[in-house]
């Protein structure tokens, strides 16, 4: 990595920066660490259990198939998944993958959308009681979740929404502070112009917010949907406790069944980074599209 | 996800400020130029659906926490008061006190590496490298659910083949069990979270560099202030309102551990990772105590309160040195 160069070759160039070398290794170092270990799930998904134990440290995957994959996705036969160092458990990938879409769109769009309603009225619309009622909300994400965890899964049990996606989804429909609180910012700094000019026409706020102030915000709706939908699509405490049968898990919970299921002694390693593998992929495919927005919404000037 | 819990108008920002200012101009002082209800009527309509999911969600479960925590309660039957008894209990529960103990372990640990790390971090990408990508990678383990970076570290971690005990014995040293002696157990859970979350919090600090304006360090050059003592004379005190609210996002969210040891150790090995919200969840949700539980997350809120309450002081978290 460092590149020393000869004496002469550094008088003519620039001068070797002994500070600047060190500082671009270690950063070279930290993303290392921080991206390798992706590969080596890679490696291992394509692997066999088999050949895993014999060649631990090889670079490339050991004895390439997909049956790690097959095995996940629930269509090797239980004696084909046992002789592969399977648990031989029924596992559907399939199924919690959809769940998982289900819940992360169905309350991202609820939140997004009544969150940037409520915002408007906190940023833009003048009443009595305002700054308080704001203020009670953001006090919300002092609580921590386990705290509401508990009286919310009696709410949701006593309603009979066990194990049903929209027991899954209730919690955050309506609204999440920082979505509020994102929006809110938002607004606060948007140009009220047009806004007045519409007033002065007469237009109504519904159409104001509908027609003007929503289309104008679509960066920053954006940017708070991507955020959120990552965020749920993470969401492990919450799932674990009410979506826990076969057809209401989701990947995070699913994902740790299946490595309970993996037998003790020799675990099914290659089948477990598969899915590993499959549940951080579409992360890793709006990251690789929408990377440069995520990173720059980063850093508390702004609000995240 | 990380937020400005305790700032709904940050001083940080320069956003903030020019709001401020336009705020003065059009309507005064909130809450001073109203004049009678205003827009309460509509208002009420577009904060309706959110109000929804507040009282419901958040409010009445709140209250509805605390209550409970003072009653014996097995989800059968209905909650029977029995005041203080709980709070009582707690006290003299000796797996109460080691799950104190083990995640107050997890935290120092966790917030110690991961904040020297990021500091780190974010400094050299503040003198070198600036670019999206870089930042990017350094990213990428934040947005990975924490089951994801449990499994992965799981793996590379393992006693009998994992990568790194490969590596250790390679190097000449005898393998670790990461996992499973008690020794061990904490701090590799305080790595995994580190790993997860050190390149997050440096992009958070990065942010905090780029606002300290350039003047400041070409005035202290020109005095000919050297690195080190720049570091400490000038960059660490103007970044301190970003680093104080790092560290108490950080520190609030470490002290909540619970699906890093929910997938991997589970509490063991014997007592040694009995974080706890996991042990919450295991007196709730395993042995259907509501009532114990309930306290038992009365007393982490309690907790948290105080701990943030106490670094914002320490801190200034809310006073910035830059104006």
């Amino acid at each position: 990595m460092t590149t020393i160069s000869s004496p002469k070759a550094g008088a003519r160039r620039r001068p070797f920066n002994w500070r600047r070398t060190s500082a671009w290794v270690l950063l070279a170092l930290a993303i290392a660490v921080s991206v390798l270990p992706f590969y080596w799930v890679l490696r291992t998904a394509f692997s066999t259990n088999g050949s895993l134990a014999a060649n631990s440290a090889s670079i490339l995957p050991a004895d390439f198939n997909l049956g790690a994959f097959k095995r996940v996705f629930g269509l090797q036969t239980a004696s084909e998944a046992i002789a592969e160092g399977g648990s031989g458990a029924s596992i559907n990938f399939f199924q919690y993958l959809l769940n998982s879409l289900l819940f992360s769109s169905i309350t991202t769009a609820g939140a997004v959308f009544f969150s940037s309603m409520a915002a408007y009225a906190f940023a833009r619309l003048r009443w009595k009681g305002r700054d308080g009622v704001f203020t009670l909300f953001l006090g919300t994400m002092l609580v921590p979740p386990i705290f509401t965890a508990l009286p919310n899964f009696l709410l949701v049990k006593n309603l009979g929404l066990l194990n049903s996606m929209l027991g899954l989804v209730l919690p955050y429909l309506f609204m999440t502070p920082f979505a509020i609180f994102f929006m809110r910012q938002f607004f606060l700094n948007m140009s009220r112009e047009v806004e007045e000019a519409a007033m002065l026409d007469g237009a109504k706020h519904w159409r104001i917010f509908f027609q003007i102030v929503m289309p104008n915000a679509a960066a920053p709706i954006a940017t708070l949907a991507l955020l959120t939908f990552m965020g749920q699509w993470n969401e492990y405490f919450w799932p674990l406790l009410v979506g826990t049968s076969e057809e209401s898990r989701v990947l995070t919970v699913g994902l740790g069944v299946f490595k309970s299921q993996s037998p003790q002694g020799a675990p099914d390693w290659s089948g477990l980074m598969a899915a590993t593998l499959i549940s951080a992929l579409p992360v890793l495919i709006l990251f690789s599209i929408f990377g440069k927005k995520i990173v720059n919404s980063i850093g508390f000037s702004g609000t995240k | 996800m990380t937020t400005l819990t305790k700032h709904p108008d940050p001083e940080l920002s320069a956003t903030g400020r020019s709001r401020k200012s336009r705020k003065s101009q059009k309507r005064g002082k909130p809450g001073a130029g109203f004049r009678g209800i205003g827009d309460l009527k509509i208002a009420l309509l577009f904060i309706f659906p959110a109000m929804i999911g507040f009282v419901l969600f958040y409010l009445v479960p709140t209250i509805r926490g605390i209550y409970l925590s003072f009653t014996e309660y097995s989800i059968l039957g209905d909650p029977e008061w029995i005041g203080v008894k709980n709070y009582q209990q707690i006290a003299k529960d000796p797996l109460f006190w080691n799950a104190l103990g083990v995640t107050s372990e997890y935290v120092v640990i966790n917030i110690v590496l991961q904040t020297v790390l990021a500091l780190g971090l974010a400094i050299l990408m503040h003198r070198v490298a600036k670019s999206t990508l870089i930042r990017g990678a350094l990213l990428l383990p934040y947005l990975m659910a924490n089951v994801i970076a449990a499994l992965l570290w799981f793996w590379m971690l393992d006693y009998q083949i994992g990568i790194v005990n490969q590596f250790i014995e390679w190097v000449g040293l005898p393998r670790v069990a990461f996992f499973g002696s008690e020794q061990w157990a904490i701090p590799t859970q305080a790595l995994i979270n580190t790993w997860r979350h050190m390149g997050y919090t440096a992009l958070l600090l990065f942010a905090g560099l780029q606002a300290i304006p350039n003047t400041v360090y070409e005035a202290a050059s020109i005095d000919g202030s050297k690195a080190v003592s720049t570091f400490w004379r000038i960059t660490l005190p103007l970044l301190r309102p970003v680093l104080a609210l790092v560290l108490v996002v950080t520190v609030i969210g470490s002290f909540q551990v619970f699906d890093t040891v929910a997938v991997t150790t589970q509490g063991g090995p014997i007592n040694a990772t009995r974080v706890l919200q996991y042990y919450i969840y295991q007196r709730a949700f395993n042995e259907q105590d509501f009532g114990y539980g309930s306290a038992l997350a009365v007393i982490l809120f309690l907790i948290l309160a105080i701990v943030a309450f106490i670094q914002m002081k320490f801190l200034r978290g809310n006073q910035s040195d830059l104006d």
